[in-house]
């Protein structure tokens, strides 16, 4: 399914500033898997998303996805089948175009821009149809502008984007960071519904630990660019926020202490 | 004073159609393109070459309009592939392109009083005697044809993608689209218009200058924001109609200020580059477009 295999990136490379993120790092993800993503802050975990979305290119390694080489593919060529939300709410969505428009848009995802309409009239009533179990009243705003939504009708909204046409691969940047609470909430819950009813690959970053625990079938923890922790199955399921913390400390105190050798 | 509202009336409709060119760049694709300048002289130059050629002036407009596009391509090529900032991208194209006027016309100034021009064609086939009445004529058939154009483009799978570049070229990019390639096209379309719309004026007036183009952003501009002053949250084609009384307002304060002597012609484009300054200032043109952007452009 999507397999990182051996990659290395630095940033500012050559300079004062060169800051190396991963040197020989490798994942591999099955079909199906549902992975969360945590670490500490700095540690590499939105440059791995950026890795595998094209957002930045890889200095060596690989990166496959179904089978097919796609480290050398441009970040709007993988968009075509890697959906993905960002921590942004503004990000996701064009604020000065309507609710339908931006599905529209959407719904052409891997599909030529053509001289044909851009939203017809019989993708109006399969939108309606779409927005109406968010139970956000989405469904009877279609002709709103985008902009005048919240930040959680807006995430909840690029979502829908992002899995409109079933993506071989789900990114999710910390999705529901900016969010309070309750929204939150409600945007994970979406988050799990529509990956469980498309069966999607995903990738989820999470600051949050007992969702990391309570979402998906795998969590992998980093640390300093590296996968410091990787469990899946009855063992995620029999972990606790505890454990975490502690091997959360541990790493980092290991790392101190080579740091104090070195 | 009828000939004076009425000859800013014709001046006002062709220049409007460079004002609609700079609302695409400017206010669509949120891009500052200063290829504008020299578009609009390219499209007179273009066009000037053409007629004292004897080539008809349905084809000459036709070449300047597609002149107009590799303008705006060089920007886009410049921008997007070159990576250069879109504001300098548009300074190189505009100063290469003053070389490449001079070329195209040969000398700095071109009289076409005495060739066919369109306006003498359509005078002729509709039995005026001025051709300010058929510049009047011409200029609002243009205009709804590009109008009509550009409502329809907009609605296009490719237009939403132009309108969302402008606005968030990431969601763009995150739904498979190459962004670089709208703003190209973008830019080409926008330049296309501008040159559309030289070609019209240097036909009007009778010359193409190489220096007819400077200030022609600050006054489309100018055109753009007196449009909307008033059609701010109005929908599309509204705001079209907006742009182009603005530009026929624009004439007519133009004209007013000129004959009432309050302000002598040689102080007209600093007189229009304050009104612009002060009017952007005064409406908060760009940050209330709403959306929060990760650069400026
Ligand atoms: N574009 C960039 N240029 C330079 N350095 C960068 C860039 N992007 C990330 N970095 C650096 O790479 C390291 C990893 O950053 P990354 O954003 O992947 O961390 P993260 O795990 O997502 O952290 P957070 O939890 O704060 O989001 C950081 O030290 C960061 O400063
Ligand atoms: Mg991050």
């Amino acid at each position: 399914m999507l397999k990182v295999s051996n990659v290395s990136k630095a940033f500012n490379a050559g300079t004062p500033n060169e800051k190396v993120v991963f040197e020989d790092l490798s994942l591999h993800i099955r079909p199906h898997d549902f992975v969360t993503v945590i670490g500490g802050n700095g540690s590499g975990k939105s440059t791995l998303l950026n890795l595998i979305a094209g957002t930045y290119a890889v200095d060596k390694g690989k990166v496959e996805l179904n089978g097919r080489d796609i480290t050398h593919l441009k970040e709007y060529e993988r968009a075509g089948f890697i959906g993905r939300v960002f921590q942004d709410p503004l990000m996701g969505t064009c604020s000065d175009l309507t609710i339908q428009e931006n599905l529209s848009i959407a719904k052409r995802k891997g599909a030529k821009r053509t001289l044909r309409r851009g939203l017809t009239e019989s993708e109006r009533k399969e939108y309606a149809k779409l927005l109406e179990p968010l139970g956000l009243g989405l469904e009877d705003r279609l002709t709103a502008k985008v902009g005048l939504l919240s930040g959680g009708q807006r995430q909840a909204l690029t979502l829908l984007m992002a899995t409109l046409v079933k993506p071989e691969l789900l990114l999710l940047d910390e999705h529901t960071a900016a969010l309070d609470p309750k929204t939150a909430r409600k945007v994970l819950e979406l988050t799990q519904q529509r990956v469980e009813e498309n069966q999607l690959t995903t990738l989820m970053i999470t600051h949050n630990m007992r969702d990391a625990l309570a979402f998906g079938n795998r969590l992998i923890m980093m640390s300093e660019g590296k996968i410091i922790l990787d469990i899946s199955g009855e063992e995620k399921k029999k972990a606790t926020v505890k454990d975490l913390l502690d091997l959360f400390e541990k790493s980092n105190g290991e790392i101190n202490d080579q740091m104090f050798l070195s | 004073m009828t000939l004076v509202l009425t000859s800013a009336l014709a001046q006002g409709l062709l220049w409007s159609i460079l004002a609609i060119g700079i609302y695409i760049s400017y206010r669509i694709l949120n891009i500052s393109d200063l290829t504008s300048e020299s578009s609009f002289t390219l499209g007179a130059a273009v066009t000037a070459a053409a007629l004292i050629r004897n080539v008809p002036p349905f084809l000459a407009i036709c070449l300047s309009v597609l002149a107009g596009c590799c303008a705006g391509y060089i920007t886009g090529f410049l921008h997007t592939k070159m990576r250069i900032p879109s504001l300098l991208a548009g300074i190189l194209t505009m100063t290469g392109l003053y070389s490449v006027n001079l070329r195209v016309m040969g000398k700095a100034n071109i009289p076409l009083n005495q060739v066919t021009t369109i306006l003498t064609n359509l005078s002729g086939l509709l039995g005026f005697r001025k051709d300010r009445d058929a510049a009047i004529i011409l200029g609002v058939i243009v205009i709804l044809i590009v109008i009509v154009f550009l409502v329809w483009f907009l609605n296009t799978e490719f237009g939403f993608m132009i309108v969302a570049t402008g606005i968030n070229d990431r969601m763009v990019t995150a739904n498979g689209v190459n962004s670089d390639r709208i703003k190209t096209a973008g830019l080409m379309l926008a330049n296309a218009l501008i040159a559309l719309s030289g070609s019209l004026v240097s036909q009007y007036n009778a010359f193409a200058d190489v220096q007819m183009g400077i200030g022609a952003i600050v006054i489309g501009l100018a055109s753009v924001i007196i449009g909307e002053v008033f059609l701010r949250e109005k929908s599309f084609i509204i705001r079209l109609f907006g742009v182009v009384a603005g530009s026929i307002i624009y004439r007519m304060i133009v004209a007013f200020a000129i004959n009432s002597s309050l302000v002598n012609a040689n102080d007209m484009k600093l007189f229009t580059a304050i009104l612009v300054a002060l009017a952007i200032y005064l409406t908060d043109f760009t940050r209330k477009r709403g959306t929060k952007r990760a650069e400026s452009k």
